[in-house]
């Protein structure tokens, strides 16, 4: 990686920090309603692997999705609205915290049912292979997920079909409250089990983002050339709870948490790498930090003064086929129903 | 014009569009190199090749989240459920996906995926293998169904479904598939949300989907010639979108109708056409509306139970008959 | 720039927290992710983690306090920054009701009509319904049928369109033509003033028609009329509606002419009671309570809605319970007890510019007040002067069964008087 490449990426992990914690903000103002699943302290993960992303390599994820939007590029404007389910959010206050969408920069979503999005990613590397492009599918989801049958028959497909998907499992070793331990009965290891659909694996130390690359790297280079899967097990951690309304007290201690910021900060880690290489001084990173939390709270400013979609507006976008009626639709009838 | 049964006119759709479109592929379980489970894609993995008839393993949540995900990328699949009683292994990908990641999203994707297989009882299978789900499919907006009943519509309504860029579920029938009929070599569709009167009369409506509209044509006969009644059938083919206007134009000539469904009672398709025709045609009703469902239990195994579990030919004729009393 | 931390929301159903302790103080130093203070929600007590680096510059809310979620609790800037006031509290959210829009009538129009004895059956509901399809609904309608007259051959005696058929061509095979009109050349271009034919009565006219019929003919009714100064009560009702529109704003109650006449009429049956009574054959029934029916016209007819007890009500409380009750007409809402058990009833056609007129006693009241327009007339005054007068006519159709002329006389210069001062009504 170049110099600047290495700054942007660090300016990338911090603009997720404070955005994230930014959200904390308004969601104890009242103003985020539902669910707010946060990313603080996985940042690594989305960073260093799509940050080697090219023009044919897509991605999806579960959730916790604010990380993987940020890092494709959508902005901080559009996605804190989201969460405010204003209409000039990224779904237009559709989809909320969990659906964030943007398919022009190749990231199919934000998505709610643990481990339905494993055989989506799965379709998405069907179609790139069908269409005889060397690319991939990054299919992002949880520790939680890897025991959803869905997850099971997508391993599958991927291997039996040779399609290049990535399965990526962040551990951050707990789903909600229940902890790695006591719901997966293989121990230790969830990617292992890629190995009883014949496919590769591995591991990675999801606080130190050169290895998060480094490996990734690989798995992208199995898929484009081999177009065979991968699971890739990267072990991570979450500050805050499940959710925001996750009291987390019942299944972790903080001292737990504490270890975590003070020894294995992703972004802490980082920074002091870069400080260390001499491609950050004190002053840029305070400059790049100040400027994330500053942007992060124009967002915030941006959401609340931004409308909400109207009334008419919860009929629209339902159907492709309505949203663009014209001389060669043939559909009709009465499709929404009073 | 060719004489072909329900099962060749889905074939014939099938090859139509993937001769129309590269980007279709049918893919389910047993239909590439078994010939399909009910035969209706015989012939087609050696006409076109495994890249685009793909045999799936039984995995329905997983290759039917394949195929939605496919679809973001411009995919056109066709899967085949072999019995629409499977589904529900899927269901959160058909319904939470399929139907929910165009709003979501804000209207920036769309799935253009197509599920076809048969939905019916009739068939001595068992309660597990005899689900009609139109109605509860048809109930989550983003999705399409539609329910063809004779070999013209079957191909017509498949061609259509394939083209459309919403999810377009297929509804067809085990029993029907045997079915012959007139249907054009040349390309047609059947446009989605368009009913038809399969029968015309003057004195009582019936109002049918799939397999009950041939009962219902075939109770309409009786009433004719044994009780001098003039019944108009109306076919709903598409239940989500919905032709009200055909339905409310029938009740506003004859008066009285009469809804006839494989669905079981409890908020199958015909409790919302009910509503619909008490809603907006009530001043021309000269009765209440009735209706004939399959009877309220899982799909009894005796054959000849379950034969009077559905709607007979004998159970619509006399419900007619009380309509019209 | 300083910022306010406000009582944060931190479960779904929170509405309001208690401020347990505070882990800070005022000046000190907290970084992100620092604990403020410990907070008692409706579920659990949670610590709540410092979002805003920063000093503390000001502690608005106590330990122990309890606020509603949105309420400041502290504020965070720079050191030496002034703290910033806080905005009150959030109010609760007022709930939203709509007030319901009762609609405004200056005058009530009405002609006596439907009684309101007690027990009789309301008009509008019928006491046995006849079974009809819609259709056979529409199609009697339209020949001018009552279905309630058809036989009906449908399930359960249901009168279908084929049993309207039945009698509409019989009808027609056995009526003479038409309306009893004299043989009138009709005009050369066939337009008449309406058209020809019968309109179908439904039960409430049937009722009205019967009931007023049998007042006409079975009571001995007697007509008195006086002419009433109505200046002093314009002014009353122009001054009086002024300071109600300054207290309560745009929802405010407006007082009608009406409305005054209603609690006049109230009054002057305290002070001439005999009037406030009903015949009963071999006695007369003195009522102690004065229930006051009014008209409401309605497209179909009249409703006669009763206030009860306004001997006792304050011309607000009738002005209120009118305009209620003439939304109820209007949407049909009026329940059988709210149109039966008057004992007298006052009428009004002055909105039509009717100068006077009387009106046929509603049974089983003693009489009946009817009310004309406000003109204005050259009068004489106290000086024998000519000046300039508001006059309203007002009749009073008595029972003379029940009243004489004297009674009939007295309640009259009753009202008069207090119409004319209408200070009087508060003594």
């Amino acid at each position: 990686m170049t110099k600047e490449a290495k700054i942007a990426l660090y300016t990338k992990m911090a603009r997720i920090r404070h955005f994230e914690q930014r959200c904390i903000r308004i969601y104890q103002q009242g103003k985020i309603g539902g669910f707010l699943h946060l990313y603080v302290g996985q940042e690594a993960v989305a960073a260093g692997t799509i940050s080697l992303l090219g023009k044919n390599d897509h991605l999806i994820t579960g959730y916790r999705d604010h990380g993987h939007g940020l890092m494709v590029g959508m902005g901080m404007n559009e996605c804190m609205a989201e969460l405010t389910g204003k209409v000039t959010g990224c779904s237009q206050g559709k989809g909320g915290s969990m659906h964030y969408f943007a398919p022009d920069k190749n990231y199919w979503g934000g998505h709610g049912i643990v481990g339905g999005q494993a055989p989506l990613g799965t379709g998405l590397a069907y179609a790139v292979k069908y269409q005889g492009l060397k690319g991939s599918c990054l299919t992002f989801m949880g520790d939680g997920a890897v025991n959803q049958g869905a997850v099971h028959e997508a391993y599958n497909l991927a291997s039996l079909w040779d399609l290049p998907v990535i399965f990526v499992v962040e551990n951050n070793g707990y789903s909600m409250g229940t902890s790695q331990e006591r719901s997966t009965a293989h121990p230790g290891c969830l990617a292992k089990r890629a190995e009883g659909y014949n496919m590769a694996w591995d591991v990675i130390n999801g606080h130190d983002v050169y290895e998060v690359r480094a490996k990734t790297a690989l798995a992208l280079k199995r898929a484009h050339e081999e177009s065979k899967p991968t699971v890739l097990e990267i072990f991570t951690y979450r500050y805050f709870g499940h959710s925001m309304a996750d009291p987390d007290k019942t299944y972790r201690e903080k001292e737990e948490i504490k270890t975590y910021r003070d020894k294995k900060d992703p972004v802490l880690l980082f920074e002091q790498e870069l400080l260390r290489e001499k491609v950050l001084t004190p002053e840029l990173s305070q400059t790049i930090n100040d400027a994330a939390m500053a942007e992060a709270d124009k967002a915030a400013i941006f959401a609340d003064e931004s409308p909400d979609p109207t009334l008419a507006d919860i009929t629209k976008h339902i159907y492709w086929e309505e949203d663009n009626r014209g001389p060669k639709t043939t559909s009709r009838g009465t499709i929404i129903f009073e | 014009m060719a004489v072909i049964s329900y099962r060749e006119a889905l074939r014939a759709a099938m090859r139509d569009e993937l001769n129309r479109d590269k980007n279709v592929v049918i893919m389910g379980e047993e239909v590439a190199q078994f010939n399909g489970a009910y035969k209706v894609t015989e012939g087609l993995l050696k006409e076109f090749g495994p890249k685009r008839i793909v045999d799936t393993p039984i995995s329905e949540a997983g290759f039917i989240g394949l195929g939605i995900g496919a679809s973001m990328l411009g995919i056109r699949p066709v899967m085949e459920l072999m019995f629409w009683s499977f589904s529900y292994v899927a269901f959160d990908q058909i319904v939470n996906n399929a139907g929910n990641i165009r709003y979501m999203s804000g209207g920036l994707i769309n799935c253009p995926i197509v599920i076809r297989g048969p939905a019916n009882g009739g068939t001595n299978v068992g309660a597990t293998h005899s689900h009609t789900p139109e109605a509860i499919l048809a109930s989550h907006p983003g999705i399409k169904v539609v329910c063809p009943a004779t070999p013209y519509d079957a191909k017509g309504l498949l061609k259509a479904a394939i083209r459309d860029n919403d999810p377009v579920y297929v509804m067809e029938n085990t029993i029907l598939y045997n079915d012959k009929g007139e249907v054009p070599d040349e390309d047609y569709i059947v446009p989605i949300g368009v009913a038809d009167v399969k029968r015309v009369g003057t004195d009582l409506t019936i109002v049918a989907h799939g397999r009950a509209v041939i009962t219902s044509l075939k109770a309409a006969e009786i009433l004719e010639k044994d009780h001098g009644v003039s019944v108009e059938v109306v076919d709903l083919r598409s239940i989500r979108p919905l032709d009200e206007e055909t339905i409310l134009k029938s009740v506003r000539k004859t008066h009285r109708a009469l809804l006839v469904e494989e669905n079981k009672p409890f908020c199958g398709v015909d409790a919302q056409i009910a509503y619909l025709i008490q809603s907006k045609a009530f001043d021309e009703l000269d009765a209440p509306v009735h209706r004939v469902s399959s009877i309220d239990a899982p799909q009894i195994y005796c054959k000849r139970m379950e034969d009077l579990q559905m709607p007979s030919v004998e159970r619509v004729v006399a419900e007619a008959l009380k309509v019209l009393a | 720039m300083a910022e306010i931390i406000d009582m944060p929301k931190l479960s779904d159903t929170m509405s309001v927290g208690t401020l347990v302790k505070w882990n800070i103080k005022e000046g000190q130093v907290v970084a992100f992710g620092d604990i403020l203070a410990e907070v008692e929600t409706d579920k659990a007590t949670m610590e709540l983690s410092c979002t805003v680096p920063g000093t503390i510059l000001k502690i608005y809310a106590a330990a122990g306090a309890q606020l509603p979620v949105g309420a400041p609790i502290c504020a965070i800037g720079k050191k030496g920054e002034t703290a910033p006031e806080p905005a009150a509290a959030p109010a609760p959210k007022a709930p939203a009701t709509a007030v319901p829009a009762i609609p405004e009538k200056a005058e009530v129009s009405c002609v006596p009509a439907a009684p309101a004895s007690a027990g009789s059956v309301s008009p509008q509901s019928d006491a046995s319904r006849t079974k009809a399809s819609p259709y056979a609904k529409r199609m009697a309608e339209k020949a001018a049928l009552n279905v309630a007259n058809l036989p009906g051959t449908g399930p359960g005696g249901r009168v279908v369109s084929r049993d309207v058929t039945a009698a509409a061509s019989a009808t027609a095979a056995s009526a003479p033509s038409g309306p009893l009109n004299v043989a009138v050349a009709p005009p050369a271009d066939g337009k008449g003033i309406q058209p020809d034919g019968d309109l179908p009565v439904g039960g409430m006219r049937q009722t009205i028609a019967r009931r007023l019929l049998e007042s006409k003919i079975t009571v001995p009714h007697f007509y008195l009329e006086v002419e009433v100064d109505a200046a002093p009560l314009m002014a009353m009702r122009e001054s009086l509606n002024k300071r109600l529109a300054e207290a309560g704003g745009e929802s405010a109650i407006k007082l009608s002419v009406n409305d005054f006449i209603l609690k006049a009429s109230a009054e002057a049956l305290r002070r001439v009671p005999a009037v406030n009574a009903s015949w009963a054959g071999t006695s007369i029934r003195q009522h102690g309570a004065v229930h006051l029916s009014f008209g409401v016209a309605l497209e179909d007819g009249l409703v006669t809605p009763v206030i009860r007890d306004a001997h006792a009500k304050t011309l607000k409380d009738i002005a209120v319970e009118a305009k209620l009750l003439i939304g109820k007409a209007r949407s049909k809402k009026l329940t059988p007890a709210e149109m039966s058990g008057s004992t007298f009833t006052v009428t009004n056609l002055g909105m039509f510019g009717v100068t006077g007129f009387f009106g046929i006693i509603n049974v089983p009241n003693a009489a009946i007040l009817s009310v004309g327009a406000t003109i204005k007339k050259p009068v004489v005054d106290a000086h024998d002067r000519l000046v300039v007068g508001h006059r309203m006519v007002i009749g009073l159709s008595g029972d003379h069964r029940v009243v004489d002329g004297a009674n009939a006389a007295q309640f009259l210069q009753a009202l008069k008087q207090l119409l004319e001062e209408p200070a009087l009504m508060l003594i």
